[in-house]
């Protein structure tokens, strides 16, 4: 247990959203499945620091950008 | 059965005269919605008994397109992840889901928690919905278990399951339409909804009002919800869904257990350069090789030149005065006879000249040019001619290219390929201000650069648009141009070719450096759903390519046609001869070409590989051609992508690049010529 950014996440880790950015960004990111709370795994971490993460069957890949601003618990 | 109306994405401006005319008729409107990628458009079409636009790639549907079903107008949407006005399309969508009767929202079976929050808000608005459960086949499969019955009590709305492949459950679909309902909202959200609707505003537009929606606020005259309301609801509702689904859905195998290995080795640079690679290089014979060479040599020469323009011209010639000069040329392309006939008082009037001139210009490899004295017929009919180069031009050059390259898109998209090759070069992209997403008007850049402006409204602001239309305009050669560039550096060698790579790959990244520099405000990040990767249906990619590219030239035509009589205009008038006789002395003294190469930067200005195409004829040393072609590649656009620029991006931005390019071109072929000539 570790609390972090999203962008520090590896290959295959659980994380947990802690926090996420506000503004617009936050209810695309509510829209798209992914609130505070929520617990996902991160499928790939691409050089460079794009993340994909899985949802139940849903995948979704953020930018470094985005992923540095959402605060996580690392598992 | 009728397909009544492709309506052009615009933003907001569609709405007034769209939905003005359709509360005047009583007709029902059914709309259907849902999120991207959950088998929408084959509903629509199996509704309207045609197939339209399928797109798996966010952000990609241009158009909303109407059809009729049972007697109710049917409305198909772009996918969205709810509605709102984040983007364009969120924009199109919603104006449409507020003025629907009855909306058939279509959700992906398999991932019922992200399609869920778009059901749920359509429900908050007070619409009457029926829910279709898509792809309830593969639940089966991947040992799922939804209990529909359940999910209906608690959404209060009729759930029907469907298989779009198969058609399974589209008999029911009228049986949807019918008992479609107001379902069970939430009374907190419901409560405060009231507080607005007391002021006689729809309960659709007062929920869009509440999680903050500017321009339906405004409508009203009142003010909307901040962003944090919006976050409470959105909250609220992404809660509910989490309830709803613990309730209806159970899975017996392991949770996230799709895993698709093309899918992941197509995200990693390690695994996913080398696909891409594959895939270019299949891209390329296909483009290049059978569509812009093979189908375009004959649609543009055979068709276009010797039989319509040809045809069209003496027609014309038969009235009017004119000269026409024909040249044999033998199979190598070499000039071998050549007669000029002088008709000075139209063709007609000539009969022994006339079948003399026939003769002439119909053996094998005959090229007739015809001049006109008659400013008319030299404007509509002559080398500028706004018909006659119009008509080749769109038909006979352009559409088989756009046709080729949305075909190839299709397929891209289709496939799932596309969101994940943005992924893959998201990070890149970010370097100079842009995400992954930037790579899809890139991409088609590199097939026409007037498609490519069009499509530079999928991204997330104006300033990515801006880099994005900066960079298409200044460096990305189209194919038109492409192959007259591969054919002039063909018997160059390696050294060239890397010479003129190399300085056009510098200039792309200093151009973007510099703008993201300098263009205010932020770039969007990437964040972007990827879809099941799978092998793309080919009915569906074909429609696709047809509705887009019909879209294309319905957009583009009349824009070119604009484009061709400002030339004739600047030919007849003698303005283009003057421009000519101003660059010669840049040309020669600072570019060190012949005099006349000038006329090939002219001619660059109406078509891109006119201008390249003028050099085959100099006789020009390995370095001066590649000095040329970098010329001509960062020049100015053709005609067509200048005026659609200019429509997208306003006058003041459009003139800035337009002159940029001039500068650029012209300084760093300049400076390079100083190196190697």
């Amino acid at each position: 247990m570790l609390n972090s950014t999203l962008d520090q996440a590896r290959k295959g880790n659980p994380i947990t959203i802690l926090k996420l950015p506000s503004g617009d960004i936050k209810s695309q990111l509510i829209r798209l499945g992914i609130s505070e709370g929520d617990t996902l795994i991160c499928i790939e971490r691409l050089p460079g620091g794009t993340i994909v993460v899985q949802k139940n069957r849903q995948q979704i890949a953020l930018g470094f950008d985005l992923a540095k601003k959402i605060n996580i618990i690392l598992q | 059965m009728k397909f009544d109306n492709i309506l052009k994405l615009d933003s907001d401006k569609i709405t007034s005269s769209l939905l003005v005319e359709e509360e005047t008729n009583s007709t029902q409107k059914v709309v259907l919605v849902g999120n991207p990628n959950v088998g929408k458009s084959c509903i629509f079409n199996y509704m309207s008994g045609m197939y339209v636009d399928v797109s798996n790639f966010p952000g990609t549907t241009v158009s909303i397109t109407k059809s009729n079903y049972k007697g109710k107008d049917v409305f198909d949407t772009p996918g969205i992840y709810g509605v709102g006005s984040f983007n364009d399309e969120e924009k199109v969508a919603r104006d449409i889901i507020l003025s629907a009767d009855v909306i058939l929202n279509v959700v992906n079976a398999l991932n019922l928690d992200r399609d869920l929050f778009l059901t749920l808000q359509l429900i908050d608005m007070g619409k009457k919905v029926s829910v279709l459960l898509n792809f309830s086949d593969e639940l089966k499969k991947r040992k799922i278990k939804i209990d529909t019955q359940k999910l209906s009590e608690l959404l209060g709305v009729e759930v029907y399951e469907t298989a779009a492949v198969d058609k399974i459950g589209f008999d029911k679909i009228g049986e949807a339409i019918e008992k479609a309902r107001t379902g069970k909202q939430e009374l907190d959200l419901h409560f405060i909804l009231q507080q607005v609707m007391a002021k006689s505003i729809p309960q659709c537009d007062s929920l869009l009002i509440l999680e903050g929606d500017e321009s339906i606020a405004q409508k009203h005259n009142i003010t909307n919800g901040t962003a944090n309301e919006r976050e409470k609801i959105y909250i609220g509702r992404r809660n509910r869904v989490n309830e709803i689904i613990d309730v209806v859905e159970h899975e017996d195998s392991k949770k996230g257990e799709i895993f698709n290995l093309f899918g992941r080795y197509s995200l990693n640079p390690k695994t996913g350069i080398p696909i891409l690679f594959v895939m270019l290089v299949i891209v390329y014979f296909f483009i290049g090789d059978i569509v812009s060479q093979r189908i375009v040599n004959f649609t543009e020469n055979k068709i276009g030149k010797e039989f319509f323009e040809y045809n069209a011209k003496s027609f014309v010639g038969d009235f009017t005065p004119v000269d026409i000069d024909v040249v044999v040329h033998d199979n190598n392309g070499n000039p071998v006879n050549q007669r000029l006939f002088k008709f000075p008082s139209g063709i007609n009037s000539n009969t022994q000249l006339k079948n003399e001139f026939e003769l002439f210009s119909k053996q094998a490899g005959a090229q007739s040019d015809f001049h006109f004295s008659n400013p008319i017929a030299k404007l509509f009919f002559g080398e500028f001619g706004v018909v006659t180069m119009t008509v080749t031009y769109l038909l006979f050059l352009l559409l088989p290219l756009v046709i080729g390259f949305y075909f190839v898109m299709a397929m891209l998209e289709d496939s799932g390929y596309l969101p994940r090759l943005a992924t893959m070069l998201d990070r890149s992209f970010n370097k100079i201000g842009l995400n992954g997403r930037a790579v899809i008007p890139i991409m088609l850049g590199f097939g026409c650069i007037t498609m490519a402006n069009i499509t530079t409204r999928l991204l997330g602001s104006e300033r990515e648009k801006s880099i994005v239309t900066a960079i298409l305009q200044f460096v990305i050669p189209c194919s038109a141009q492409l192959a007259v560039i591969a054919a002039l550096l063909s018997g160059a060698g390696f050294g060239p070719m890397i010479l003129y790579v190399s300085v056009i790959f510098t200039v792309l990244i200093t151009l973007s450096t510099i703008l993201n520099k300098m263009l205010p405000g932020e770039s969007s990040p990437l964040l972007i759903d990827l879809p099941m990767i799978g092998f793309p249906r080919m009915r569906n990619v074909l429609k696709k390519t047809f509705f887009r590219s019909f879209g294309f030239m319905k957009e583009a035509s009349f824009w070119f046609f604009i484009g061709a009589l400002a030339v004739g205009l600047m030919d007849i008038s003698g303005i283009l001869q003057v421009w000519q006789n101003l660059l010669a002395p840049f040309t020669t003294n600072w570019l060190k070409l012949p005099k006349e190469a000038a006329n090939a930067f002219v001619m660059g200005m109406v078509r891109r590989d006119f201008g390249a195409a003028g050099l085959f004829h100099m006789s020009l040393t390995v370095m001066q051609k590649t000095v040329a072609i970098i010329t001509i590649t960062l020049f100015v656009p053709c005609i067509a992508a200048f005026v659609v620029m200019l429509k997208e991006r306003g006058w003041k931005e459009g003139m800035i690049i337009w002159f940029g390019t001039w500068i650029t071109a012209f300084l760093i072929g300049g400076i390079v010529a100083q190196f190697v000539i």
